[in-house]
């Protein structure tokens, strides 16, 4: 049995990590070639996948897995306010993960808010807000430095 | 498309910039961590059914020891009457 759940989450992984390796790095705004945090994120996220695998096994994993990782960035939000050089660097946590639900990966607007646990008038409101903040400041090339210093 | 569709779609188009290389150990390691945490849980889960089990022996042979449903014998005999 352990040996049968191993070859499907191996399969899973090989599969999906590319894309939740993404999703994590731009939550976690760090640039795609340096993501410590995304990473350590994903593998605990993924961890967590492996050990429910055969217990929730009606349901599709890479959805539980990106509700997961959903659920762990929220909780651990206050570590990722410091500006750290990536695409959505400007924007809060939570812009950035309603951001990255709604449209990475294209999840519906009930189902973002439930997932955070916000109205869904809410949801939108932050999104647009969002989108119109990534659009008004043209990405700036700065190090990451000088952009926490100004 | 409309306005905001449009405006989203930027969003998204920046969003998809460079993609991250996906380390080659981590599968494997989240696979580690989570054989750890379900081996974690079948313990907690087995010394819960231990205690479980325990507290229900107990409770039977407490039970079948002192028979707790069983009435004292009175200390006052009952009034005579009638005679």
């Amino acid at each position: 049995m352990d040996r049968r759940r191993a070859h499907e989450f191996e399969a899973f992984v090989a599969g999906a990590a590319g894309r939740l390796l993404h999703a994590a790095t731009l939550l976690t705004a760090e640039p795609a070639t340096d993501n410590p945090h995304a990473q350590r994120l994903l593998t605990g996220v993924l961890a967590r996948t492996y050990a429910d695998w055969d217990r929730r096994r009606d349901e599709d994993p890479y959805n539980r897995t990106r509700e997961e990782l959903a659920a762990r960035f929220a909780r651990s939000a206050w570590r990722y306010h410091r500006v750290r050089g990536g695409v959505l660097d400007r924007l809060s946590p939570q812009e950035r993960l309603i951001l990255v639900l709604r449209l990475h990966e294209g999840v519906a607007e009930e189902q973002t808010a439930a997932i955070i646990g916000l109205p869904a008038d809410r949801v939108r409101a932050i999104c647009s807000r969002a989108v119109s903040t990534m659009r008004s400041a043209p990405r700036t090339h700065r190090p990451a430095v000088l952009r926490a210093a100004s | 498309m409309n306005g905001p569709e449009r405006k989203e779609d930027e969003v998204r188009r920046l969003m998809d910039g460079p993609h991250p290389v996906v380390p080659a150990d981590l599968g494997p390691r989240a696979a580690a961590i989570g054989a750890r945490l379900l081996r974690r849980h079948r313990i907690a889960r087995r010394a819960w059914l231990l205690l479980l089990v325990a507290a229900v022996i107990a409770c039977t042979v407490w039970a079948t020891v002192t028979e707790p449903w069983a009435v004292p014998p009175s200390n006052t005999t009952p009034p005579l009457e009638g005679w």
